[in-house]
């Protein structure tokens, strides 16, 4: 299995690179390390998502990249270019910020014509860049208002309109769907990243909502605790994380305490705290006599017996609480002595619907459950 | 035409709504009616009252009836003395005010549009009783019973109030004298002048007309009364007496008031006073703000006062330019601190703003006191400056006692005025539009300029206004280290209140001070919108 992003430290410079971070640490006090040695890189064209929770240093990266802030050690490289000592206003990103920070005292178009006037563009290539600009985010009508008559999505989408017009390469993002409503967020982020495409920007989007880190990006870096601990694309992501704060980050997961009993190639057998025998995949366990923390998706348990391998290890579980959410039933266990054991199934005709109180058995395709870090 | 919207119950919707709003409108000015009465009574009644002495002017017809009617029929316009009845008028309205010490009052009203009147007006008041003396020494030479004042009070008091004086026990006030209809018919002129007579006996002297021999001016009056009037009728009792003193008249020596004014004061005989009397005998002018903007009222209209007692129009300039000059330094001053104040951690930024705040602890005399110590010739910048060798030891900058002494000190206190809706405004502008401005290319100063700086101008107006007006109507420092260059219109209107107590000129001149606040408050709403002030988030 190939590991394009364990732990943030295997990412390599390649010729082809656009944005580089390499070995960037970050410290605002001179005791604590905010970001703890990143190391990125991104081609052109990439849509790249830092997900994290907040305070993982995702959004100081972002700074960074902008200029707001300085990195305290390591080197940041734009098209090859170290861009530490650069000011700002001379990089050349665009930016979308959180709260949108469209100028209130100006209308839409002169919001969208500053960044051109800065640049000393001459008035009718101005008007006429802004009105494709506006054009890109069906806002031509909008031209003359003050943002604050505006709505939220409105202003949002004058926002990537103002980040683009003046035709970045680069265009960051900081949360900036946010402040909006589940609806309109859904539309934006499928016009953002249309857009992106469409323009082939290279964008780096920050954001801690998990879906919009795997519906939008090409690829998402995992941070947490300063660093990445995963940076590959969404399935990826979603089916093989490379360790249990990953597991634990993406979607939702059951997770079984153990000890490494047997390594055998690409499957091993993990004993659990009570007892009971597993198969898994050792992802990051190396020795036998290893605690290990196993993490298996809901959807993937199986309890129909017939469509597990003959040989293959089960649990005794019993049904607690059963959910009927409309497109899937979730139905809680209890498993191995942990009473918040989920399993997800499809809504199907013939789908069987679990009593509370029953007993049942469980299993998994040992490639299912993956024995990560304790 | 829509018809209009009806409630539930048929009644118009609007009218429906406010009766529903009526008791909660009520509410809410029960809640603010203790302070609005107390504003009222403490402040806006007062103001009011005082700012109408600014037209008010009826000391002149009040003090002087006779004399302002007589001067009716006065052609002002020949350059002449008044006609010998004014002298008359005057002899008697003179006599009355002097005997209720009200003539120096108005002397010193007239003599802020003349200067001497005050004086003449004092001499006069003393003088005044010997006018009409001439009539009553003939009178009493002719018939005794012309100094017992029975005779007078059977002549001309009403015989309802004699009954009223024969029933008076003598215990508190004798009635109020009354002057019968057959005496304001048969001799107007005495009846009017003693009626005066007797009530000032009985209000001023707590004496009574039937003990007291009338004045001079009196006699003067029945003396042309009874020459006017020879057909004249008195009561049965005094028929006798009246004859024989009519058919005596014509042998009496005739005085000439005029002559005995010019006597008193040959000023009494200048056109000019009497037309600074003409001038002002309306009950209300506009005196006060002519005088208040160096222009003055003279008979041939309205002129420049002489050039050299033009003060006010430099005092309303001064205190402008310099309020602007004031509230510019501390927009120079205040904005970088604001700014500090309002970027800063905010445990940094409260213990800055103790700092600003920390001038508000201390007496604003205090502070004034303290620069005057500073800022004296041998003080400590000056000092400082020697010392460093950037002024020479003889050459000494002028600190104190000028312009630059009241700009320095009035900066400094009204500092804190500035700052706080400065950083109250600055504290509502998100960073991150300077960061925006920043990525979408500006410069740090073009960021600032064309982002940050248009948003903060709310509070750069709010604290323009509040140091602007604060500082036009500034009176305690400019007293104490503005010296003669440096006082702004406010020391003049105290001066008037409380040393020339010409309370007209003062109240004119605030209200012109109030009309030029109001005016730029007005100017300020139409061209930056009284909306956009902020005083807080």
């Amino acid at each position: 299995m190939p590991i394009l992003g364990g732990n943030g430290l295997s990412a390599t410079k390649s010729d082809n690179a656009f944005v580089e971070f390499e070995r960037v640490q970050k410290s605002y006090d001179g005791e604590n390390l905010v970001v703890k040695d990143l190391n990125l890189s991104m081609p052109k064209g990439e849509f790249l998502t830092m997900l994290g929770p907040s305070g993982s240093g995702k959004t100081t990266c972002l700074m960074m990249l902008a200029g707001f802030e300085t990195a305290t050690h390591g080197e940041i490289r734009l098209d090859g270019v170290s861009i530490n000592n650069i000011p700002p206003h001379k990089r050349g990103i665009g930016m979308v910020f959180q709260n949108y920070a469209l100028f209130p005292h100006m209308t839409v178009a002169e919001n969208l014509s500053f960044p051109l006037e800065v640049r000393k563009i001459g008035k009718s290539e101005r008007d006429e860049k802004v009105m494709r600009a506006l054009g890109m985010v069906q806002m031509q009508d909008f031209a003359g208002r003050r943002p604050a008559q505006l709505s939220g999505g409105q202003q949002q989408r004058i926002a990537l309109a103002r980040a683009l017009v003046f035709e970045p390469e680069l265009v960051l993002m900081d949360e900036p769907l946010g402040a909006l409503d589940k609806q309109l967020r859904e539309t934006l982020q499928f016009e953002i990243t249309n857009l992106a495409h469409e323009l082939g920007i290279t964008v780096v989007y920050v954001t801690h909502d998990q879906t919009e880190a795997l519906t939008m990006s090409d690829r998402v870096a995992v941070f947490d605790d300063g660093r990445i601990q995963q940076l590959a694309p969404p399935d990826e992501l979603y089916e093989a994380p490379q360790n249990s704060f990953v597991a634990q980050f993406i979607g939702e997961n059951n997770t079984l305490e153990g000890v490494v009993q047997e390594i055998r190639g690409d499957s091993c057998i993990v004993k659990l705290d009570n007892g009971d025998i597993i198969d898994a995949q050792p992802v990051n366990v190396s020795q036998v006599g290893e605690r290990t923390k196993v993490s298996i998706r809901p959807e993937r348990v199986e309890f129909d017996k017939t469509r597990l391998s003959p040989d293959a290890h089960t649990l005794k579980a019993e049904v607690l609480e059963f959910i009927y959410m409309g497109d899937i039933f979730r139905t809680r266990l209890r498993v191995a002595g942990n009473d918040n054991f989920i399993i997800k199934t499809r809504n199907a005709p013939d789908q069987v619907r679990l009593t509370p109180g029953s007993q049942i058995e469980i299993g998994w395709l040992a490639r299912d459950c993956r024995a990560l870090d304790a | 035409m829509a018809e209009p919207v009806l409630a539930a119950d048929g009644t118009p919707l609007k009218a429906s709504l406010k009766r529903a709003l009526r008791r909660q409108k009520m509410r809410a000015l029960l809640l603010i009616a203790p302070l609005l009465l107390f504003i009222m009574l403490t402040f806006i009644i007062p103001i009011g009252q005082m700012l109408f002495r600014s037209i008010e002017n009826q000391i002149v017809s009040d003090t002087i009836p006779r004399t302002v009617a007589a001067l009716d029929s006065w052609d002002h316009d020949a350059d002449e003395v008044p006609p010998a009845p004014v002298f008359e008028a005057l002899a008697k309205d003179m006599m009355i005010a002097a005997e209720l010490k009200e003539h120096t009052r108005l002397g010193s009203r007239l003599n802020y549009e003349m200067s001497g009147i005050s004086s003449l007006f004092r001499k006069s008041g003393r003088r005044v009783d010997d006018i009409g003396e001439v009539y009553t020494d003939q009178f009493t030479d002719l018939d005794p019973a012309w100094e017992d004042p029975a005779t007078w009070v059977q002549l001309l008091a009403a015989p309802s109030w004699i009954a009223a004086g024969d029933a008076w026990d003598g215990s508190g006030a004798e009635p109020a004298f009354e002057i019968s209809n057959d005496a304001t018919t048969q001799f107007p002129e005495t009846a009017d002048i003693y009626a005066d007579f007797a009530r000032v006996i009985q209000t001023e002297d707590n004496d009574s007309p039937t003990e007291e021999e009338p004045w001079n001016v009196v006699y003067l009056a029945l003396y042309n009364d009874l020459m006017a009037n020879p057909g004249a009728t008195a009561p049965a009792e005094l028929a006798g007496l009246i004859d024989t003193t009519r058919s005596a008249l014509p042998g009496f020596e005739v005085e000439d008031v005029k002559a005995s004014f010019e006597d008193i004061d040959d000023d009494w005989i200048s056109a000019d006073v009497w037309e600074t009397i003409y001038t002002y005998s309306p009950a209300y002018t506009n005196g006060y703000f002519l005088n208040a903007i160096d222009l003055q009222k003279t008979p041939d209209g309205i002129e420049w006062q002489p050039e050299n007692e033009q003060i006010y129009l430099t005092l309303f300039w001064r205190t402008m330019l310099m309020s602007l000059t004031i509230t510019f330094s501390c927009i120079l001053l205040g904005y970088p601190v604001a700014w500090m104040l309002a970027n800063l951690p905010s445990r940094k930024a409260n213990l800055l703003m103790i700092l600003v705040l920390l001038p508000f602890w201390t007496s604003l005399l205090v502070r004034t006191s303290a620069w005057k110590v500073l800022l004296q010739n041998q003080g400590v910048i000056n000092d400082l400056l020697v010392w460093f060798g950037f002024v020479a030891d003889d050459n000494r900058l002028a600190l104190i006692n000028n312009a630059t002494g009241t700009i320095i000190a009035m900066t400094h206190i009204l500092l804190p005025f500035m700052i706080l809706p400065l950083y109250s405004v600055m504290q509502t502008i998100p960073p991150s539009y300077l960061r925006a401005a920043k990525s979408l290319g500006a410069t740090n100063w073009t960021a600032f300029w064309r982002v940050y700086f248009p948003q903060s101008v709310p509070g750069i107006g709010a604290g323009s206004i509040l140091v602007f007006i604060l500082a036009i109507g500034y009176y305690i420092t400019p007293e104490i280290v503005g010296g003669t260059k440096g006082v702004f219109i406010s020391n003049r209107i105290a001066y008037h209140i409380s040393s020339s107590l010409n309370w007209g000129l003062a109240a004119a001149l605030g209200a012109i001070l109030l009309a030029i606040v109001l005016a730029l408050y007005w100017a300020y709403d139409r061209i930056v919108g009284i909306d956009n002030v902020k005083l807080g988030g």
